[in-house]
């Protein structure tokens, strides 16, 4: 039994590869969309809010399982082909821009109104503002939630086994196919996504404390 | 009388309305302030004062009339087509470089909490200003010192008492050497032990010239340190000269004289 686990291990390795690549990237495009997307909704004009809060609210009312499979086969049907792979990642990006668009309007909106007075009294412009003044403050209260957020993409992008991409789950499942040793292999699963998911949440606890800055 | 014994108008706030909504917060208010003016303005709650602070460093946009400073008008692009309705408003950058004219005190210190006291001295000397971050450090020492903190530059806000912090936030504005210092009750939220700390640094910037307006409740220091006192009334200037006029016992302005009875019969 070990010895046909252990023979299947490069496979499951690049699954795991797999796996943390789909994860990366859905992670830091959904950073950098959610973040334009945030300030668009929190300091954008009136059209720009209701484009973004319109895009927010239908992405995070539709399931993450129905968003892979729309993206995926619906798609095509107005002349988009994407390859499965960025079929799901352009899926859990959409996914996960929506909620860093929240957590970044809710941290945004926790920094009270007279650091943005007392930043432009002195003569900052919007951006200066935001990078020197806002984000760093409003950092510290993005930071939890995203994380969190964090650990659910790793989670969240097994479902890409689902459009027939190799990624841990997907690799896991394949060897369970050709060995029958089912429970092994999924507890190996299990223990890899928790190392990942807890390496994670340590990070996030060691960030945290680093950023403690201010009184609440 | 020669105009060259005269100080030059500073700043000249002419016919500002606005309202929010419905309520006319400021009705066409006029006032100038010339140089090295120490100008006071009082009133009763809701009477405009911290809007027309405000519409001054343009925190606050107006609905007519115009401000200008040194000449120049604040908030908007001048063009012929102003008095039509038609005024177009400056550019993010301009603003922001107009704002840096005016320094403003706010009475909730508004220290950004992320930055030691010199740090908030410096974000602007460096940022805005372009100096370096040596020279903006010894800047901000200068005047750490000046407002008694000189051994306070690597402290957090967190860390300082209320008077410390509206000292920094003295500091902080000063340091960029506004035209004008804009000051909103400055010394309210403060306890009472501490209110004399932070209005001897205005004094004493009032005594090196510092053209400054201010919005207080502090009775004695308006009388003692203005060269003039403005009285507010519903949005409009109701009264407005030396503070010994202004704060007569005798005059003749019906609200004005409600107003000075009511407030000496609760802070006296
Ligand atoms: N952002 C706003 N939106 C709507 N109304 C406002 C706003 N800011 C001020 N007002 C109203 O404008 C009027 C003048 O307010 P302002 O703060 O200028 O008065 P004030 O003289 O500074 O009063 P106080 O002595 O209480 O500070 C008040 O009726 C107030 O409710
Ligand atoms: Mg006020």
């Amino acid at each position: 039994m070990l010895g046909q686990i252990a023979y299947a291990l490069p496979f499951l390795a690049q699954g795991f590869a797999l796996t943390l690549w789909v994860s990366l990237l859905v992670v830091v495009l959904s950073l950098i969309a959610g973040v334009i997307l945030g300030v668009g909704l929190v300091y954008g004009p009136t059209p720009v809010r209701w484009a973004v809060r319109i895009f927010s609210d239908t992405i995070r009312g539709i399931p993450i399982l129905v968003l892979i499979f729309f993206v995926y086969y619906g798609l095509p049907a107005v002349g988009i082909h994407l390859q499965s792979f960025w079929a799901a990642v352009l899926a859990l990006t959409l996914f996960k821009t929506a909620q860093v668009v929240e957590y970044l309007r809710g941290a945004v909106a926790s920094i009270p109104k007279g650091q943005s007075e007392a930043a432009m009294a002195i003569g900052l412009t919007f951006r200066q503002r935001l990078a020197y003044v806002i984000f760093p403050q409003a950092f510290r209260r993005f930071l939890p939630p995203w994380i969190n957020g964090v650990t659910d993409a790793v989670k969240g992008s097994a479902l890409v086994s689902l459009l027939g991409i190799t990624d841990l789950m997907q690799a896991i499942n394949q060897v369970i196919g050709r060995t029958y040793e089912a429970m092994p292999l999924y507890i190996l699963g299990a223990l890899i996504y928790f190392a990942v998911n807890y390496a994670l949440s340590y990070a996030s606890r060691r960030l945290e404390r680093r950023f403690a800055f201010i009184r609440d | 009388m020669a105009s060259s014994n005269k100080p030059p108008v500073l700043l000249d706030i002419a016919e500002v309305s606005k309202s929010f909504g419905a309520v006319n917060v400021l009705r066409s208010v006029s006032l100038t302030v010339d140089k090295g003016e120490v100008v006071t303005i009082i009133g009763p709650s809701g009477s405009g004062k911290t809007t027309l602070l405000r519409c001054v460093n343009f925190l606050e946009s107006y609905d007519s009339g115009s401000i200008r400073i040194d000449g120049k008008e604040v908030g908007f692009r001048p063009g012929p087509a102003r008095d039509s309705g038609a005024r177009q408003r400056r550019s993010e950058r301009d603003l922001a470089s107009m704002r840096a004219e005016t320094g403003m005190v706010f009475q909730g210190f508004n220290l950004f909490p992320h930055l030691t006291a010199a740090g908030n001295i410096m974000l602007g000397l460096t940022k805005v200003r372009g100096k370096s971050s040596a020279e903006a450090r010894s800047i901000a020492e200068h005047w750490l010192g000046r407002v008694g903190l000189g051994h306070k530059a690597d402290s957090l806000p967190a860390e300082l008492s209320g008077g410390q912090q509206q000292r920094v936030g003295i500091a902080r504005a000063v340091a960029m050497e506004p035209k004008i210092l804009l000051l909103d009750e400055i010394t309210s939220a403060l306890d009472p032990e501490l209110v004399g700390e932070v209005l001897a640094v205005v004094r004493s910037l009032a005594e090196d010239g510092m053209t400054m307006v201010m919005v207080t409740h502090e009775m004695a220091f308006a009388r003692d340190a203005s060269s003039r006192i403005v009285f507010m009334a519903d949005g409009g200037v109701s009264a407005v000269g030396p503070p010994k006029e202004v704060l007569a016992a005798e005059t003749t302005n019906e609200r004005l004289r409600a107003f000075l009875a009511r407030f000496r019969a609760s802070h006296f």
